[in-house]
């Protein structure tokens, strides 16, 4: 491997829409690791929802489009444990009747990572630029942490950042509530599930919830915002990176 | 039974609203969960133990046909009559049967999940039976008139307050507070019923083929007294309960007290090889098992055939948040949590219970605690796969789906149409942060904001980024 790998960033249709700081944090922190950043086009989605829904010809007709696109890079790395979880545990499960593209999934699965466990275990990154002077808590995404082990690594670069305490919640590996569209689906044990899983937050007496997966971190402000309560809410690399100039998640932007 | 399943959010929403319920499922997680995961760190080989539980299951399923011959072999020569039952019909005509020829009256069972599939008991009663359930559970919930709805605590539902009322109204007496003295009243209530029992119908835990042997596990030694007291003793399994040697019964009890409430071992394992001989005292005269296949010798070598694993712990629902939440009966069929979001379409069809593989946000809990490792978030998706072909879910559903794929599968018309939206919900979103409702949002807005995007997207800050840089 070359020492200044080339690192396709998959920024995830979530962080292109909703967060793109994310995306620059990502970025930054990616290149504080010594890799160099590209933004390969096309990449819409890894194809999520549809494979969730069951729709496998959709999955794999958004992963023929954007797998010659990732195909020439060392590294394909993603801010998001699910969407990484989908390019890394599952895109090798397409394609059964496709063995060429099989082969290609397959070849291209075993270098997509996870932003995070990628700093930490693949380029041993140690140190990271964020400062912030905060109590918080981080909360466990379910598939970065069972499909992809993503656990130590977060809690590593974190303890790294100076001025920052951890102070971890009860059950933070417990879901959210999240879960793609079964958030919209079964809205009432969603509801049950996110505060269940903010009550756990509370409880640490944090003033910010950091987790690595945006459709959680969308969930939990969002309830958090309908109840009007404060507790702020970021993705890590915001956090890892320094990048604080925006507003938390679901805050208000600017003054009257 | 009827499944209930497509009304599962319906019935969900229900009983989220129900308080007792909420403190009920609340003991699982203190309980049986945290039972688990003492019992998995105190035991170094748990992990090579549950290796060993899916070699020997997969194993078996492998070779069943071999299995299930010499198991039937030794059974038949233990004195036992073997009754294979192609389905639910089959199998309840057969203890119906066997009932008939012994004269019953009154037959007194020990849990049986098999029992539940086939609907048993509202069978027998229908051809005027008394049936009596002797697990403390399923005598709570026969009592109250309702249906299991967790595989090994059936009335994990129900707090002791609702208990005490309910034997107070049945059994008489003042109520009760005290869980030993409900207990002790079940157990004076239960004793005479199993002497007054003709047949006594067990499920199994195991079978055991190189033995014959019937191996059941409780925590209160009512399936010993169910099988060893009546003159008949008729045993209701599944084919894939059979394993190849005692020994590997024994690695799968290992993991199976563990798995299910944290207990090294249940208070009570029995391995009943065939009925009384002649020179023993106690047994029923009689042994009979009706071994069911209802659709599960299909599932061999097919994509569900890792479901075939499951020993019935119960872990998967004990940790799942959606069962927590919504409890057992919101599943609305025999089988609950996510083993039964895959069991049931098996057994009770696809389109009438399509609601259930999607009543899982995929969080995997399941899979990380199942001891014999079925991955059930892929089977549950399997299923969904199956309800997409056929086009059982809601066409809003389907057309927000094929909607959104249409856009994705353009990039330079979804760059486009996202761009126009960003910006503008981005310009809307600028004073609040977050919107409280939105047109199709309706799912999501009930109980919570929608975050607002920043405006631009990640695309554009990207191209502005390497603007400045060259």
């Amino acid at each position: 491997m070359p020492d200044q790998p080339r690192v396709a960033l998959f920024v995830t249709c979530l962080v292109d829409l909703f967060r793109p700081s994310v995306g620059l944090a990502a970025v930054e922190l990616l290149e504080a690791a010594g890799c160099r950043v590209e933004l390969p086009e096309p990449q819409i989605c890894c194809g999520q929802p549809a494979f969730n829904s069951g729709d496998r010809q959709t999955t794999e007709n958004l992963a023929r489009q954007f797998i010659p696109a990732l195909e020439p890079y060392d590294y394909v790395v993603a801010p998001s444990g699910s969407c990484a979880g989908i390019l890394r545990t599952h895109l090798g499960e397409l394609f059964d009747s496709d063995p060429d593209w099989k082969m290609r999934a397959t070849a291209l699965a075993a270098r997509c990572h996870e932003l995070v466990s990628f700093l930490v275990d693949v380029r041993g990154m140690r140190t990271v630029p964020g400062r912030l002077t905060a109590r918080v808590t981080y909360h466990d995404s379910c598939s970065g942490l069972r499909e992809l082990g993503v656990k130590a690594q977060p809690r590593r670069l974190l303890a790294a950042v100076s001025g920052l305490e951890l102070v971890e919640m009860a059950r933070s590996e417990t879901c959210c509530g999240f879960g793609g569209t079964f958030c919209v689906k079964y809205p009432e044990i969603s509801t049950r599930m996110v505060d269940d899983k903010l009550a756990d937050a509370r409880a640490t007496g944090a003033e910010l919830l950091l987790a690595g997966d945006l459709g959680c971190l969308l969930n939990m402000a969002g309830r958090l915002a309908r109840k009007g309560e404060r507790m702020a809410v970021r993705h890590v690399a915001e956090v890892l990176a320094g990048r604080l100039e925006d507003p938390p998640i679901a805050a208000v932007r600017e003054a009257g | 039974m009827e499944p209930q399943s497509l009304a599962f959010r319906e019935r969900a929403a229900a009983a989220l609203q129900d308080p007792h319920l909420a403190t009920a499922l609340r003991r699982l997680e203190s309980g049986w969960q945290r039972g688990r995961a003492r019992a998995a760190a105190a035991l170094p080989e748990f992990e090579a133990l549950r290796d060993a539980a899916v070699a020997i299951k997969d194993h078996v399923l492998e070779n069943l046909d071999l299995y299930l011959e010499i198991f039937e072999r030794r059974f038949t020569a233990t004195g036992g009559v073997l009754h294979w039952a192609r389905d639910a019909a089959e199998a309840r005509a057969i203890a119906l049967r066997i009932c008939r020829e012994a004269g019953a009256r009154t037959v007194t069972k020990s849990k049986s999940m098999v029992a539940e599939e086939i609907g048993l008991n509202a069978f027998l009663e229908a051809n005027g039976l008394t049936v009596v359930e002797t697990d403390l559970g399923e005598y709570i919930v026969q009592l109250a008139g309702e249906v299991p709805s967790h595989l090994v605590g059936p009335a994990v539902h129900m707090t002791r307050e609702r208990i005490a009322e309910l034997f107070a109204r049945h059994h008489g007496g003042p109520l009760k507070r005290d869980s030993a003295e409900l207990v002790a009243e079940a157990r004076r209530v239960l004793r005479r019923r199993y002497l007054e029992a003709d047949v006594g119908i067990t499920g199994a835990n195991f079978l055991v083929a190189e033995t014959g042997s019937i191996v059941t596990v409780t925590n209160e030694g009512n399936a010993e007294l169910t099988q060893g007291l009546p003159r008949v003793h008729l045993c209701i399994a599944s084919l894939e309960k059979v394993v190849p040697t005692v020994e590997d019964a024994f690695t799968l009890l290992r993991l199976l007290a563990r798995s299910a409430t944290g207990q090294e071992f249940s208070a009570y394992t029995t391995f009943l090889t065939g009925p009384r001989r002649r020179s023993e005292r106690d047994g029923p005269e009689a042994m009979h098992l009706i071994l069911l296949d209802n659709g599960r010798s299909a599932m061999v070598g097919g994509p569900f055939r890792e479901m075939l694993r499951c020993i019935r712990c119960g872990a998967c629902m004990n940790h799942c948040p959606v069962y927590l939440a919504a409890g057992g009966h919101a599943y609305g069929w025999v089988y609950v949590g996510p083993m039964g979001s895959v069991l049931t379409p098996q057994f009770a069809g696809i389109e009438r219970t399509w609601t259930l593989p999607t009543a899982s946000t995929f969080c995997g809990r399941c899979q990380e605690v199942c001891p014999v490792r079925i991955p059930l978030p892929k089977l549950m998706r399997l299923w969904r796969e199956e309800a997409h072909r056929r086009r059982l879910p809601p066409p809003v559903a389907r057309y927000g789906l094929a909607a959104w794929a249409f856009l994705a599968e353009r990039p330079a018309l979804y760059r486009f149409v996202t761009r126009l939206a960003v910006a503008g919900l981005g310009l809307l979103g600028r004073r609040h942060g977050r919107f409280s409702r939105l047109p199709l949002a309706g799912g999501w807005t009930v109980s919570r904001d929608l975050p607002a995007p920043s405006g631009t997207t990640f695309r554009a800050l990207w191209k502005a980024r390497a603007r400045s840089r060259s």
